[in-house]
């Protein structure tokens, strides 16, 4: 029995046969032909062939980790169609009168070869591309089937590294398990595990002859197992049957009602944050999106992002969720996020600086940008916006007058928007104080407990120091959500609660006695909270 | 023949999405566009001869269009650089 350890990657455990996972290129032997333009048009099916299962790829690849990650297959698509690429390969099977096999081997060599002797680091990298290139032309060319067979029996892949290509075109009901040396938890690798929800390990010291013994991944803790003995296999077997029961009565709860026994319903949203979280929603069985934080638009940016780059992502969600709601909070950004372009200064203390809706009502422009985009992705779907860090009425009045003129310019221009509710964050004490004033002027209600919290008992929770004086159940947050629920329902709106206390199981009761009408807890939690709601008299 | 200057403000320079994407755009016109940078040369139309260039934050490019309606080409290409580049 070997013992590893790893980085965990995503938790579960997974025992079963390891198959070690090596690339296997393809072997070009030249040879003469005698038509060289039969060759060439061999060559440029092929190639018109691995476009085509590029474009697959990248389709396939924006479902399972969304488009920021599946950029690079629309890339590998255009450098196919580059024309240097091309005029070598053409010239090679006309000059030399050789098979396209060869022309598209010594091709690919050589542009990998001039990225591999350039300076910086990413256009180094740039040579595994040009290579893929070259190996997905030539499998179609010697009729070689995908590389990334895994076989009939699910198992543990174990390997070096995976490149996008190599996870995308997995068999994911045959993959039990990820262990690599390489990757990052930002790899392709990574963020597959997570979406499918399959156990992963990286920085594990990976053995060839691993192949075909037995593995144990437990993603819990980060501990690898080769050839357990009888006692760890009878405890780790124990442990899965455990695992797989729980996740089996969860199982049974989708598609149920979030209801009491006596009858009180609440709504079950989730938390979001990027585009690829969406597949965890629907699998979790989310009543709608309580929270989807717009600001991977910004950070993951170089430039301010377009509206209609926002308006494309606000659409899918909205499409994807097929007219639940979305509710989706406007730029939360400020002195602690880095985003060099928007050129904030350093701040003292961020917490309580220039951020969020601040920069917004400063900025008009930015946020009118990301108020066109999303109503009209309103025409799309159930679109709901909210709004960050309000601590007064004019400020939610200054805001209602800009969205009147975004919405008033896109009508006077032709363009449908939806039929959208605008709400508020409670997230500072002054908004929950004032949430009998505040709940005249908005649709909805929801409370930010992070902050809440944070601004309510003046402490910073990035200070381990404070812990000792940390209560998240604290009587003073308490007695603010309730005054906030009966404020909305006394205005006739409806109150939810956005933040981790949310997801907190012992709080749940004591919030369905309050009357709160939603929860938006990550889309994991969404399950075992239905299930207390519904043991709840 | 219109030239123009531009300096990169991309954090990864000139990497492999935005030169795709511009080599689609300059594609759109049949026109000759050629890149000068550090002293190399480059057709914009040819996404790895591009790539090879390693053009980087910071880096000053010089883009030249040739043809029919260059100038309206430079300025649309001006203004690409200037949205993603």
């Amino acid at each position: 029995m070997e013992k590893l350890n790893g980085k965990k990657i995503f938790n579960g455990i997974a025992i079963g046969k390891i198959k070690f996972y090596s690339r296997v290129e393809n072997q070009v032997v030249r040879k003469k032909i005698k038509n060289a333009e039969e060759e060439i048009r061999r060559y440029e099916a092929a190639k018109e062939q691995a476009i085509l299962q590029l474009r697959e790829l990248y389709k396939k690849a924006v479902k399972e980790v969304g488009e920021m990650n599946a950029e690079i297959f629309e890339v590998h698509a255009m450098m196919l169609e580059d024309d240097d690429y091309n005029d070598s390969v053409h010239n090679i099977i006309t000059s030399q009168v050789v098979n396209a096999e060869y022309a598209v081997g010594i091709t690919g060599d050589n542009f990998a070869e001039m990225f591999t002797n350039m300076e910086d680091d990413y256009f180094q990298a740039r040579c595994i591309d040009v290579k893929d290139i070259s190996e997905r032309v030539l499998s179609i060319l010697i009729g070689n089937s995908s590389d990334s067979e895994i076989g009939d029996e699910p198992v543990i892949i174990a390997a070096e590294d995976l490149t996008p290509s190599e996870t995308i075109q997995m068999d994911k009901s045959k993959l039990l398990a990820f262990v690599t040396k390489e990757g990052s938890s930002n790899s392709h690798t990574a963020i597959l595990a997570r979406t499918i929800g399959i156990p992963a390990l990286i920085d594990v010291d990976i053995q060839e002859e691993w192949s075909g013994r037995t593995g144990i991944i437990d993603g819990y803790t980060g501990i690898f197992i080769v050839d357990p003995d009888e006692a760890t296999l009878e405890e780790y077997r124990e442990k899965k049957e455990q695992e797989i029961k729980k996740k089996e009565l969860l199982q049974t709860l989708k598609g149920k009602e979030n209801v009491t026994k006596s009858g009180q319903k609440l709504d079950l949203y989730a938390n979001i944050g990027n585009i690829s979280d969406l597949a965890m929603v629907l699998q979790n069985d989310a009543g709608g999106i309580g929270l989807f934080r717009s600001e991977f638009l910004y950070l993951e940016s170089d430039d301010y992002p377009t509206e209609d780059e926002q308006f494309t992502v606000y659409r899918q969600v909205a499409e994807t969720m097929a007219g639940k709601k979305v509710i989706i909070r406007t730029l939360d950004i400020g002195a602690d996020k880095q985003v060099d372009y928007f050129r904030l200064d350093k701040e003292e203390n961020p917490a309580m600086g220039y951020r969020a809706i601040r920069i917004c009502l400063t900025r008009q422009e930015i946020f009118k940008t990301q108020l066109r985009a999303l109503f009209r992705a309103g025409a799309y779907g159930n679109i709901a916006i909210m709004y960050p860090m309000i601590t007064s009425v004019e400020e939610v009045r200054q805001i209602k007058q800009i969205s009147k003129e975004v919405k008033e310019e896109l009508k006077a221009a032709g363009i449908e928007t939806g039929n959208i509710e605008e709400g508020i964050m409670i997230e500072t004490p002054a908004a929950a104080v004032i949430s009998d004033l505040l709940a005249e002027e908005a649709d909805f209600f929801s409370i930010g407990t992070n902050d809440l919290t944070q601004y309510t008992l003046a402490i910073d929770r990035q200070n381990a120091k404070l812990d000792s004086f940390y209560n998240a159940h604290h009587e003073a947050i308490l007695r603010l959500i309730k005054m906030v629920v009966d404020n909305a329902h006394k205005a006739g709106i409806w109150a939810g609660i956005c933040g981790e206390l949310g997801a907190d199981t012992k709080l749940t009761e004591t919030f369905l006695k309050m009357g709160v009408d939603e929860l938006s807890v990550s889309p994991g939690c969404i399950l075992p909270i239905r299930q207390i709601i519904r043991e709840t008299e | 023949m219109v030239s123009f200057q531009y300096k990169i403000t991309d954090e990864a320079g000139i990497h492999a999405r935005p030169a795709g994407l511009l080599v689609k755009e300059a594609k759109q016109y049949d026109m000759e566009i050629t890149l000068e940078c550090n002293g190399r040369n480059s057709d914009v139309k040819k996404l790895m001869a591009l790539m090879s260039l390693g053009i980087r934050k910071d880096d000053i490019v010089t883009v030249t269009v040739e043809g029919n309606d260059d100038e309206a080409v430079a300025w649309k290409l001006e203004a690409f650089f200037k949205e993603k580049l």
